[in-house]
């Protein structure tokens, strides 16, 4: 089985054999005929998987190695990227990545977690698996208070694991660094729009999450806490996760429903991390309508509506007295 | 009559290692200097170790005892109830949970709300309660609190909220993570104000109440050797495959490290917070000010 398929993904790995065989030969005009007929059936068979992703699935999809980082979305979608380090307290944290682009010809600033994906293992742990640090946090903010300062709409990318739950992040003050991302965040006078387009990993993702609008990606999860951890907790066994994935109801669907997010951004068939440019072009309409949203909002009014949209969140019953 | 009653274990979090709920028969060991506390005496000194100051950890309407006069308060929103907006089900439905902390607390939830006085200024409180599912934050939680703060914006009157919780409440998935943002935001515009909020932390404080409000306040004020994190110490020993330095993740270890203002005794814990509201301008009308001193004092309309 290629080593980027999913488990669940194992009814196409002998297709994807066939191909990877006749690709080995000459370009017959049958050869050719033979490789068009395989790669649809892989379509039709990815597309029927995918219709039918159990919350575990989605998991396995949303963390997949290949899954697009902030930087793939940047280098397809934005020009001009400079990206800028620090946050001027501590340190320059690799595991969210800042900086200024243009979108449409439009100049804003974005903001990412970045797990290393794509890369090797030494990529990886350069950006330390997308577990930010303190002051990973505090670029971010610093960045978006930038965006304040010259009036320029803020993107930021959620995709993490987690805040990293390590000695120095608490000597340092994740906390202290993450809650005070979301008072600033929830009184930023610019434009905000966040893509949860891979893992949105609780407090890690939320301190870079705050923002007017909230798409998500089909099958990006966002929970407030791992399926593992949670079944760990709760069913004392971290195996459960398949159990615990369902009942955290993680999916995109479901925080639709709970207006966590307010709208999905489809995939390509298969996962974004078929096909980067696909993923890429499918999330370009809806980031530039919704930027275009909230950019056409007076301050004040947008203010406002960023606080109602979390003050709204979950509902509560009234007991009988 | 028993002489001594173990404390039932609190359920649900994974920051309680052991329990230090003051225990229910007539004399109490001390987890602290294991001397044997005649009970009364324990909670007349507002449930702190006459002997080595241990801190034992006390309920919600135990704390509104210590901080407010006469304990005497206006409770708010007490019937907030949670809907279970995930039908959650683990080993128990979350359903029968809640059931079964309504009746062991008499509490429909992890928070209360109260308005009263502390030494004479009107402030707002909201004071966790452990026992109700480790203190943890739901829709509920998130909501009173944000409610508390808007309360104390619209009366400009200070907010103190009191945590002792394991964190956000896992069994409303990511709505118990977005109440972290609900109570921020709320937060933002009372510091735009200029509304006093203080943070009290106790024994545990962990997850993602640290990670907002609770670092959130103009001071952060915390007991002595509580446990205040954002990570669960067992998570990071098994990031770092260490066993992790005595005191890590204590008052103590976060006031060197800058993220508190005070550690304070619980005995002085309402003296405190007096003295640090009356600098931020809240009651002084409570106080007789000398009359030169007047001259030069708030607005009136912050001298409530």
């Amino acid at each position: 089985m290629p080593a980027d398929l999913l488990d669940f993904e194992e009814p196409i790995a002998p297709l994807l054999k066939e191909i990877d065989a006749l690709e080995g030969q000459p370009r017959t005009p049958e050869c050719q005929q033979a490789l068009e007929g395989l790669s649809r059936r892989v379509e039709a068979a990815r597309g029927e998987i995918y219709a039918k992703l159990t919350p575990w699935q989605r998991v396995m999809v949303a963390r997949h190695n290949n899954r697009p980082t902030v930087l793939d979305y940047v280098a397809r979608l934005f020009t001009e990227f400079t990206e800028i380090s620090g946050d001027r307290r501590f340190a320059d944290d690799h595991a969210i990545v800042a900086g200024f682009a243009l979108y449409k010809g439009t100049p804003v600033m974005i903001v990412g977690h970045h797990k290393g994906g794509g890369g090797d293992t030494k990529q990886k742990v350069y950006r330390n698996f997308g577990y930010a640090k303190p002051e990973g946090y505090r670029k971010s903010l610093r960045a978006m208070k930038l965006a304040e300062k010259f009036r320029r709409p803020v993107i930021a990318f959620i995709d993490t694991p987690a805040a990293y739950p390590g000695v120095e992040s608490e000597e340092r003050g994740i906390s202290e660094a993450i809650a005070y991302n979301l008072r600033e965040m929830a009184a930023l006078d610019a434009p905000i729009v966040v893509v949860v387009h891979g893992e949105g990993g609780s407090g890690g993702a939320l301190g870079i999450a705050i923002g007017d609008r909230v798409l998500m990606h089909e099958f990006a999860i966002y929970s407030v806490i791992p399926p593992e951890g949670c079944a760990a907790i709760l069913w004392r066994d971290a195996n459960r996760k398949v159990e615990a994935a369902e009942a955290l109801k993680l999916t995109a669907p479901d925080l639709l429903g709970f207006e966590v997010i307010d709208e999905i951004v489809p995939e390509p068939v298969g996962g974004a991390h078929t096909d980067h440019d696909r993923a890429a072009a499918l999330l370009d309409g809806p980031l530039s309508r919704t930027l275009e949203e909230v950019s056409a909002m007076d301050g004040a009014v947008r203010l406002e509506a960023r606080y109602r949209k979390f003050r709204a969140m979950g509902s509560v019953g009234i007991a009988e007295p | 009559m028993a002489w001594f009653k173990k404390a039932r274990k609190p359920m649900g979090s994974a920051t309680a290692e052991k329990p230090s709920r003051v225990p229910e028969g007539l004399w109490v060991k001390c987890p602290g200097c294991s001397q044997i506390l005649y009970n009364k005496d324990l909670e007349k000194n507002l449930s702190v170790c006459p002997k080595c100051a241990h801190h034992f950890r006390i309920s919600a309407a135990e704390r509104l005892r210590v901080l407010l006069d006469d304990g005497h308060w206006t409770e708010h929103d007490p019937n907030l109830v949670s809907n279970d907006p995930l039908r959650f089900t683990d080993t128990k439905r979350y359903r029968d949970r809640l059931r079964a902390m309504e009746d062991s607390t008499g509490m429909k939830d992890a928070v209360v709300v109260a308005a009263g006085r502390l030494d004479g200024i009107d402030v707002v409180v909201a004071a966790m309660e452990y026992a109700f599912i480790g203190g943890s934050m739901g829709v509920v939680v998130g909501e009173k609190i944000a409610r508390a703060v808007e309360l104390a914006l619209e009366r400009r009157q200070p907010v103190i909220i009191v945590s002792c919780s394991g964190g956000a409440r896992m069994m409303e998935g990511v709505l118990s993570l977005m109440q972290m943002a609900k109570i921020s935001a709320a937060l933002a515009r009372l510091d735009r104000a200029g509304v006093p909020f203080i943070s009290v932390l106790t024994d545990p404080t962990t997850g993602g109440v640290t990670a907002s409000f609770a670092m959130l306040g103009d001071l952060n004020v915390a007991e002595p050797r509580a446990l205040i994190g954002f990570a669960g110490p067992r998570v990071i020993e098994q990031t770092i495959r260490q066993k992790l330095p005595e005191g890590f993740q204590r008052s103590e270890f976060l006031l060197e490290h800058g993220m508190l203002d005070l550690v304070v005794d619980r005995r002085e814990l309402k003296g405190t917070l007096a003295r640090a509201l009356r600098f931020m301008g809240s009651g002084a009308a409570a106080v007789e000010p000398p009359v030169a001193a007047a001259a030069v004092t708030l607005p009136a309309d912050d001298a409530r």
